[in-house]
């Protein structure tokens, strides 16, 4: 298998041209369904059904509070109805999930991980594929981007504690965004040779005596908001590489397009609800030049080809699909890992040792390139919060942020949102190392064994859900270990984000004087991608070193 | 005020929504898709089906199709696809998830790469890197044209088939163009072998 630059080029041009087209129209769109105050007779008979009192905007605990209880809510009825699969209709004659395998899933749906420790054609029938994760796939993806809508008003209002309703920002998010968008691209997927269908066929070659029974499912409906919500859980165990899932390289470069797109027209959107449009494209800028060079090294890496077993192979073959090539296949893994989606159309743990460490290093970027739905811009707006603080004590003044001091009190808060992410992974990894039976579960041996264990946490903690497959995962241990991991990693960052922007919106706003770093424009713009390197670099780099880097080096 | 009872009437207000947004994303949209699916692109929607002569379903063009004995060597009557982790069902898709630099894949691939050549009585250099690699589903229907061209001396003389007629059902299974440029040339297999069952009646039935 060639990797084909020209190819490698064209697609990484054609996506970014697409992007800079979609990004403003659409973000615009999201800023006027945040902003908006009408709702619809449809919405408001959801209100009423619900039991949402839609005119009541509520405080930063309160709002955080129904993030909690929603997202309570949905693990312990997506845990229960797994658990009862046997005696609800559309099981595929499947049993009742196990309850270890219930509880990751129920964690990693509800968090937009998607982190699969079952294989799903053996273990989930229709049912908890179309109602319950299908649905998780919507309802987690629209959580992170009411999270960062909150705290986009918690920068732009001034001396209140208000900031929104949870339910009503959820249900546009849901409804007027993510919906429609996702019937467009399950549509295009449909065409593009995505099965759709709640029946299994029975096929049979007479001449070659081969009978086999094709799988059936509701795979284009969900392979939609999986990719578009940053989701990733495949419908199938192969995730994007199952022709079904994923038939053509077309549909594969519409789903890293898919990925991108909500993610990087947010920036726009954010610009325009502060008012101050040079925001939103300082951030968006340095969101295409993190991916942009990220895509390349990946690009380098896969190009690369290293290994033992890949040079006696001849090339990259194993774990690719012949109808990607390794330039989609690169492109795909990339944008993957720069967002919270975690599907794959080549298997990870097979990719060469270097381009495995940059799927790694991406995520521990914080996936922030454009991120996830919600997730990457309010990550990168803390990082311009830390930019700030740095600016400040170079010039000795209070740090601001668009009119708002940055006291004690907010760099506490940003402080621990850079902490947290990098503690889960760190301490769940190298506990786990420590145990020689948990070891074991990854094949491997050498430095690619502790990649394996390396991978499943920082995977787990930055909800992103790939993995360098080869580890099993599944036994009550990592299960659960995995499981705290993506709830802490999901969770105590929202917790953090929430405060901020509570004690943001209460500030007045100052106005901009001489000694102001102004939070735009190519200076700001570089001396935040600094700090996104530098920080990460600095949280991660023995890990790396150990894992991917040592294997890549040590010949 | 208590909180307690507030905490549960938020609860409340949770499963409600969910039940209700899950009538909304878990069924009406998936129906809709659905119905839409069948109306506009049944045969995408059902899997891209494949129909013999008699009309009856064959196979799956996007899924391999392959006559295995039970150490998982291949037909020799049929274009071979690539190696598997799955064994190709279609039921259990899966990788190898083998490291690139795993010893047990490195055998593998020997192995593989010097079984191919013996079978097809070429140089062991000859042998292509796809021949010899698992796929990313195990279920990859497509394999290089250098792979196909390997095999099909092999695939003529069994079916009694001139090899260059054999040759040009490979041509015309092989994808190209803009297809073939953004991912690569391929050549599938399920219909190729399709091809050549249609192409040689009779030939097929057990050949021992």
């Amino acid at each position: 298998m060639v990797f084909n630059v020209a190819s490698f080029i064209t697609q990484v041009a054609v996506l970014l041209l697409l992007l800079v087209l979609v990004h403003k129209p659409l973000g615009f769109y999201l800023a006027r369904v945040f902003e908006g105050t009408k709702s619809t007779r449809v919405e408001r008979l959801f209100y009423r059904l619900a039991g949402v009192d839609r005119n009541t905007e509520q405080s930063w605990s309160i709002y955080l509070r129904s993030v909690l209880v929603f997202s309570a809510v949905s693990i312990l009825v997506v845990f229960l109805l797994q658990r009862l699969q046997g005696v609800l209709p559309g099981s595929n004659s499947l049993p009742g999930v196990d309850p270890w395998t219930a509880m990751n899933t129920a964690i990693s749906f509800a968090t937009n991980t998607n982190w699969q420790v079952y294989t799903p054609e053996t273990t989930m029938g229709i049912f908890v594929q179309m109602c319950l994760l299908a649905v998780q796939n919507f309802l987690s993806a629209a959580v992170g981007i009411v999270v960062v809508v909150a705290l986009i008003r918690g920068i732009a209002r001034t001396r209140t504690d208000r900031l929104g309703n949870f339910w009503v920002d959820l249900a546009r998010t849901s409804f007027r965004v993510l919906l429609p968008m996702a019937a467009l691209a399950a549509i295009v997927m449909l065409i593009g040779g995505v099965e759709q269908n709640f029946w299994s066929t029975d096929v049979t070659n007479q001449a070659a005596g081969i009978t086999q029974t094709i799988p059936g499912g509701p795979v284009a409906s969900q392979e939609a908001i999986k990719i578009l919500g940053t989701n990733g859980g495949g419908y199938f165990n192969a995730n994007s590489a199952h022709p079904f899932e994923n038939p053509n390289v077309f549909t594969s470069l519409f789903q890293v397009f898919l990925i991108l797109l909500i993610p990087s027209a947010l920036p726009y959107a954010y610009g325009r609800m502060v008012g101050d449009q040079r925001q939103g494209y300082t951030v968006v800028g340095v969101m295409g030049t993190l991916w942009l060079a990220s895509t390349v090294l990946m690009g380098w890496a896969f190009a690369g080809a290293e290994g033992t077993a890949t040079a006696a192979a001849g090339g990259l073959g194993e774990g690719f699909e012949q109808r990607f090539g390794a330039a989609q296949s690169s492109i795909f893994a990339t944008a993957t890992t720069l967002t919270s989606t975690g599907a794959i159309n080549v298997a990870h743990d097979s990719i060469p040792p270097m381009a495995g460490g940059i799927t790694m290093l991406n995520m521990m970027l914080g996936e922030v390139a454009p991120g996830g739905t919600g997730s990457g811009l309010y990550g990168l707006l803390i990082l311009a919060i830390v930019s700030v603080f740095i600016a400040g004590l170079m010039v000795g003044r209070t740090p601001e942020f668009l009119g708002k001091k940055i006291g004690p009190r907010e760099m506490k808060l940003t402080a621990m949102y850079i902490l947290v992410t990098p503690v889960i992974v760190l301490a769940s990894a190298g506990v786990t190392v420590l145990l020689p039976d948990a070891v074991a579960n990854a094949p491997a041996s050498g430095p690619h064994q502790f990649s394996e264990v390396l991978y499943a946490f920082t995977s787990a903690a930055n909800n992103n859900g790939s993995a360098f497959a080869g580890i099993t995962t599944s036994g009550p241990y990592l299960s659960s270990v995995i499981g705290v991991a993506m709830l802490l990693g999901r969770f105590l960052p929202m917790v953090l984000v929430l405060a901020l922007a509570g004690s943001l919106a209460k500030q007045p706003k100052i106005p901009a004087s001489s000694g102001t770093v102004p939070t735009h424009g190519w200076l700001f713009g570089s001396l935040l991608l600094s700090v996104t390197v530098i920080m990460t670099a600095l949280s991660y780099f023995p890990a790396l070193s150990l894992g991917p880097l040592a294997e890549g080096l040590l010949k | 005020m208590n909180t307690l009872p507030r905490f549960l009437r938020q609860a409340w207000t949770a499963l409600r929504f969910l039940l209700l947004a899950t009538v909304v994303l878990g069924l009406l949209y998936p129906l809709a898709i659905f119905g839409i699916g069948q109306a506009v692109v049944p045969f995408q929607a059902n899997g891209s089906i494949i129909k013999d002569s008699a009309g009856k379903p064959a196979a799956s063009a996007l899924i391999a199709q392959v006559s295995a004995d039970n150490s998982g060597t291949q037909s020799p009557l049929w274009f071979h696809a690539r190696p598997s982790a799955a064994k190709w069902d279609p039921g259990a898709s899966t990788a190898s998830n083998l490291g690139p630099n795993d010893p047990k894949l490195l055998d593998a691939v020997k192995a593989a790469r010097a079984a191919i050549a013996a079978a097809e009585g070429v140089k062991e250099s000859d042998v292509p890197a796809d021949a010899v690699t698992a796929s990313g589903s195990g279920l990859d229907p497509e394999i290089s044209p250098a792979y196909a061209r390997l095999q099909v001396p092999r695939v003529a003389k069994a079916h009694g088939l001139s090899p260059a007629t054999v040759q040009a059902m490979v041509d015309r299974r092989t994808v190209t163009g803009l297809e073939a440029f953004l991912g690569q040339p391929s050549v599938n297999v399920t219909e190729l072998n399709l091809d050549v069952a249609a192409a040689a009646p009779g030939s097929a039935a057990p050949a021992k």
